[in-house]
């Protein structure tokens, strides 16, 4: 048995590289002082610091900070994070309780988190088996396929196959000079070998974007920690829209709506 | 979303668990509901217990006596891991620095929910329990050489074993005594937990660790006839009341008596003082 020894050495001895309050006095981030050297920075810089250790470029914080706007937060209340947000609103809790339910929500194997996640090791897999290693796209597809018994993450989409953000991220990315890197070439030339072996399974935001950060040089594990903050602002418009509104009547649901398919009604008997 | 909206059917929410009869005078108002065909508040109320209401809930058929009593036994010994434990600390941290009482909840989730100590540790635990049985040689083999059984890639790598305990010196007294207790009791054919009970210190063996309170849970949640999935989500809930608890004691106590480690934080990359920060700022 190993026993408690790592414990004993962690007592009230936490090492750490990443930062310290220093009260009343001062605050370091990853070995910088916080007030000189973040004096000039946008947050969303200080997000990708916080994750890489380093500061992006102002072009790749453009792409990011953009590609956010346009793909993450939409204020749609039924979409099954931001419905939350809503919920959380109409029963008349707090904003920040919205918020924190609503990311807890989107850690989803559909979309958000999981999706994300899975997307971005699937897409950088590809490319060091393809493009480093010299193996054959179909087969590396094929192989994915058959070994997790579906299509990959990153393509396709619940509700409809179509991801109207794709094109528009891709033009930001092309206006970016973004859009040539060998991981985006990869997803789109998967979308057709998907389509060819008769999948109805298009590139899908999750796959495009963990392509287009890949190719800026985000691990999988980056790409998805980068995540955890970007729907906030479509669940923040659906929570005011709800708690704004007399408190639970977002969809609400008569007796009836629940279509009940289980056992007929017995007695316990003790 | 706008394209989906096409004119159909009211959406449903289709169940087996539940079903409600509205009341005559209002369709949102329930005149009674029924939890997998008995009704809750015209029959159940007064006569279940809240265990036997809970194996109801994930089960859809009433527990047996020895199941309530086990499901029981499971319930007392999870309800509060203690004030150490990290999802109870994550509570106590925003009961002490004066959060709102859902957030001390939620906050004990994240921690509670995890691969050490918590649901997915737990989760995992009934995987690897399920895969050897009560076979030895398939828990020296899984145990040497153990595997996570777990598609889903958020979750950060497992550092141990799962049900086991990474930093014990030996089995520790409560999880013997949990152990003891759960597998005296009879629910048929020799379960998991007495084969568990029987052959503890030849998987500890294999495991170089001792066996942890998880896995002893995850072996009654077997017994139990529970899946991985339902003992994941049983086990957060169970745990909450002493996160709950402690969250509310450690905010009457103010944040003045909670630990705040105020020598324990070493930076390694320390800049130093910066005296003249607005200085610098103001070039």
């Amino acid at each position: 048995m190993k026993g408690p020894d790592t414990l004993i050495e962690r007592e009230d001895n936490w090492e750490t590289d990443m930062g310290a309050w220093f009260a009343g006095e001062r605050v370091v981030f990853r070995g910088l002082d916080v007030f000189t050297e973040f004096f000039d920075k946008d947050w969303v810089e200080i997000w990708f610091f916080s994750i890489t250790g380093k500061f992006l470029s102002k072009k790749q914080i453009e792409l990011f900070s953009r590609t956010w706007a346009i793909c993450t937060s939409f204020p749609e209340p039924r979409i099954w994070n931001n419905r939350v947000a809503a919920i959380s609103g109409s029963a008349k809790t707090t904003g920040m309780l919205a918020i924190a339910c609503g990311t807890a929500i989107s850690e989803s194997k559909f979309f958000g988190g999981q999706a994300s996640f899975a997307a971005a090791d699937f897409i950088t897999r590809v490319k060091t088996l393809v493009v480093d290693e010299g193996k054959e796209l179909v087969d590396v597809v094929k192989h994915e396929i058959d070994a997790s018994k579906n299509v990959p993450y990153g393509f396709g989409r619940p509700i409809t196959n179509n991801d109207e953000r794709v094109p528009v991220a891709l033009r930001l990315a092309e206006e970016l000079g973004a859009s040539d890197g060998p991981h985006v070439k990869l997803a789109f030339e998967i979308e057709k070998i998907l389509i060819k072996m008769r999948y109805r399974t298009k590139l899908n935001i999750a796959g495009f974007a963990s392509a287009l950060y890949a190719d800026q040089g985000l691990t999988a594990k980056e790409f998805y920690r980068m995540g955890a903050v970007i729907y906030s602002a479509g669940m923040m418009a659906c929570y005011i829209d709800a708690v704004d509104k007399p408190a639970g009547t977002f969809f609400p649901l008569r007796c009836k709506r629940i279509s009940y398919e289980g056992k007929p009604q017995r007695k316990w008997e003790n | 979303m706008t394209d989906a909206g096409k004119p159909r059917q009211k959406d449903v929410i289709h169940s087996k668990i539940w079903q409600e009869i509205p009341e005559p005078d209002n369709p949102f108002a329930a005149q009674a509901c029924y939890c997998s065909g008995f009704d809750v508040y015209g029959d159940l109320l007064g006569k279940v217990s809240w265990v036997e209401y809970l194996y109801l809930l994930f089960k859809l058929e009433p527990p047996s006596k020895t199941q309530t009593k086990l499901l029981e036994g499971v319930a007392v010994a999870l309800a509060n891991p203690g004030p150490r434990d990290l999802s109870v600390r994550a509570a106590m941290s925003g009961g002490a620095g004066g959060s709102i009482a859902a957030s001390c909840l939620i906050g004990a989730l994240g921690p509670g929910s995890g691969q050490y100590g918590g649901a997915r540790e737990m989760f995992l635990a009934i995987r690897l329990i399920n895969t050897c049985g009560k076979d030895l040689a398939i828990w020296q083999d899984k145990l040497t050489n153990y595997e996570k059984q777990d598609d889903v890639k958020a979750w950060p790598d497992i550092e141990h074993i799962p049900g086991f305990d990474p930093y014990g010196s030996s089995c520790s007294t409560p999880v013997k005594q949990t152990l003891d207790y759960l597998s005296s009791i009879e629910i048929g054919e020799a379960g998991q937990l007495q084969w568990l009970k029987q052959n503890r210190e030849s998987v500890e063996g294999f495991s170089g660790n001792p066996l942890a309170m998880v896995g002893v849970i995850a072996a009654a949640f077997i017994d139990l006839g529970f899946t991985d999935e339902q003992a994941e989500m049983l086990f957060m809930i169970l745990r909450l009341p002493g996160a709950g608890a402690h969250a509310l004691e450690q905010r009457h106590n103010g944040l003045a008596k909670y630990p705040f480690f105020a020598d324990g934080l070493k930076l390694s990359n320390d800049p130093g003082p910066v005296k003249d920060n607005l200085e610098k700022i103001n070039k």
